[in-house]
């Protein structure tokens, strides 16, 4: 009966130390001047923006990772091709990689003076680095893995005896998919989206290096806050904290929201 | 529709599935594919399907060249040892899948699997999910699910396989009343000779990628093509150097030109049925299938010296 207690004591203190007090403290922070004072903190024209931004990031990031995810998963799971494993492998790669090194990376081939295709695209007209479409290219690249790694495992236990027997009743690739595999796999797509939202809406490092933090221009959530907190503004700075973490809570209680429904199915 | 697999090779890397194999499937017939794991059966009912492409050979379904159709235009029922029901789906839109898919009208498609759910004892399952069914129930409703189609042919792997033994049992005899109803030619997987005997019209016995013997049940238990195939579709037992059914070999308490002396082991009594283990004289063992009244008439004893010979005409090889 004690080892009970025990296993409880030390799984909650594990996560009050690292999770619940520092956060809690950010709720704290951002509401020690008023309501009011947070609340103009974060409705400001730069905050706005950045949060703005912010949405752009995961309304373009999420749709195309959640896409790609899935084909990806289909291709590693249902096919046998050389590369394969490779591809597996690769998949994981922004898991590996710091998010720092992801920007250099961006920097390198779509830098404007001496990036790989940087100059070629900035001679059309086409600006990367220091802009949107840059930003959401590192959004992109750190939100890869979610969907692919959610959607494996549960493409691996559905197997493929539904696929067949649709096909055998008469359903093509697309009915098949659409129909059977996809419904199959929904929560496991479903869960995959919420980790690729709350990684974008939290994405900072990469960000960071190509974004150049033009304040109401190029400015994100995340590098708003850090704007915020280096400008003394500490209110700014936790209250945007807050409505950041508030965000990425109502993405998780929403999915918990949908779930039940599942276990009856 | 009549099938006919002609010369059909498939191999899965080193392993030799199907050995140039040949076979008619007559059409309205029952067949039972039965043969060990390994033999090749499921592989060649899933050829059939389309579900895997043979190396080489043909194959004809309706008298038509379907071996490079997908799955999907052949027409074919097909029911999975684990069912393979689409879970997210109720029992009414499992079976209405293929006619889902084929858009047909609401109201037929809703008049169809009425009907079908009755004819496969689910009526007032229609809304449950699949979850929600025992196997058995779950094995019915895909049966109904592959007959919406009104399938050319309806071929079933290893069908009662992952069920309970009584209901085993109770869908065997199920599936041989409904093949009598719909007469839809159908060709069904087994391993389990009992079951094949049971169900099928025509038997086929497959080894090792080919096949050993086509023939009614009787057939391959009177008339045995080889060791093989009688070792297979019953039990046997050895006698001087032959095999035979143990129901053909008789006791004598008196020693008789040409009948083997042997101790009686062990007498086994099985109901009606009683099982007598002897050993030979040379040390070998063997045994025996008589009845309860049998044993009482000979007053037979464990521990007793008796005299094997075959009865008239036994079926050996």
């Amino acid at each position: 009966m004690k080892s009970k207690y025990a296993l409880r004591f030390v799984a909650l203190g594990y996560l009050a130390l690292l999770l619940g007090i520092p956060v809690g403290m950010v709720f704290i922070n951002a509401f020690q001047d008023g309501f009011a004072a947070a609340w103009d903190s974060v409705t400001t024209p730069e905050a706005q923006h950045a949060f703005y931004l912010t949405f752009v990031m995961v309304a373009v990031a999420v749709p195309l990772n959640t896409i790609f995810g899935v084909l990806c998963a289909l291709a590693v799971v249902r096919q046998r091709f050389r590369g394969r494993a490779l591809l597996n492998a690769l998949v994981d790669l922004p898991f590996a990689v710091s998010p720092v090194v992801v920007g250099l990376a961006l920097l390198l081939v779509y830098g404007r003076r001496d990036g790989w295709i940087g100059p070629w695209l900035a001679d059309h007209g086409v600006r990367v680095i220091f802009s949107t479409p840059g930003m959401i290219l590192a959004t992109m690249f750190v939100s890869l893995p979610f969907v692919v790694r959610e959607v494996i495992p549960v493409l691996r236990e559905i197997g493929t005896e539904q696929e067949q027997a649709a096909a055998t009743l008469g359903a093509n690739g697309f009915q098949t998919f659409f129909r059977i595999t996809l419904p199959a796999i929904r929560w496991g797509v479903a869960y995959g989206v919420v980790l690729t939202t709350a990684r974008a809406l939290g994405e900072f490092g990469a960000v960071s290096v190509v974004s150049g933090k033009l304040s109401g221009q190029t400015e994100t959530a995340t590098l708003f806050v850090e704007g915020q907190y280096q400008r003394f503004n500490q209110t700014g700075a936790y209250a945007a904290s807050v409505v950041l973490a508030l965000l990425a809570l109502v993405t998780l209680l929403a999915m918990n929201v949908i779930k039940p429904k599942e276990s009856r199915g | 529709m009549s099938i006919v697999v002609d010369a059909v090779s498939k191999r899965f890397g080193d392993f030799v599935a199907l050995d140039d194999v040949s076979l008619n499937v007559r059409d309205g017939s029952l067949t039972a594919l039965l043969g060990p794991s390994g033999s090749g059966k499921s592989t060649l009912l899933r050829v059939i399907a389309g579900l895997e492409a043979p190396d080489s050979g043909r194959v004809l379904i309706a008298g038509e060249d379907a071996t490079a159709k997908p799955p999907q235009r052949r027409n074919v029922g097909f029911v999975f040892q684990h069912y393979a029901a689409f879970k997210h789906m109720t029992v009414a839109k499992n079976v209405a899948f293929g006619l889902t898919i084929r858009k047909r009208p609401k109201d037929e498609i809703d008049e169809r699997v009425d009907e079908l759910l009755k004819l496969v004892h689910l009526d007032g399952f229609a809304h449950r999910y699949p979850s929600q069914l025992s196997g058995g129930q779950r094995q019915r409703m895909a049966l109904a699910r592959a007959l919406a189609v009104q399938p050319r042919v309806l071929l079933l792997d290893e069908p009662f396989g992952a069920l309970d033994a009584t209901v085993r049992k109770e869908l065997r005899a199920w599936l041989r009343r409904l093949h009598d109803e719909v007469h839809v030619t159908t060709v069904f997987v087994t391993h389990d000779q009992e079951e094949a005997m049971e169900v099928a019209e025509q038997i086929v016995v497959l080894n090792d990628g080919g096949i050993e013997q086509v023939g009614s049940p009787r057939d391959l238990y009177e008339k045995p093509a080889n060791e093989f195939v009688m070792r297979f579709v019953g039990p046997v037992s050895e006698l001087s150097g032959q095999w035979m059914r143990p129901h053909d070999v008789e006791i004598l308490v008196e020693p008789s030109g040409g009948a083997a002396e042997a101790q009686i082991d062990r007498i086994v009594h099985l109901g009606f049925e009683v099982r007598v283990e002897l050993s030979l004289g040379d040390g070998e063992s063997t045994w025996v299938q008589t009845t309860r009244g049998r044993v009482e008439e000979l007053e037979l004893a464990e521990g007793q010296i008796v005299w094997l010979r075959p009865e008239a005409a036994p079926v050996s090889v």
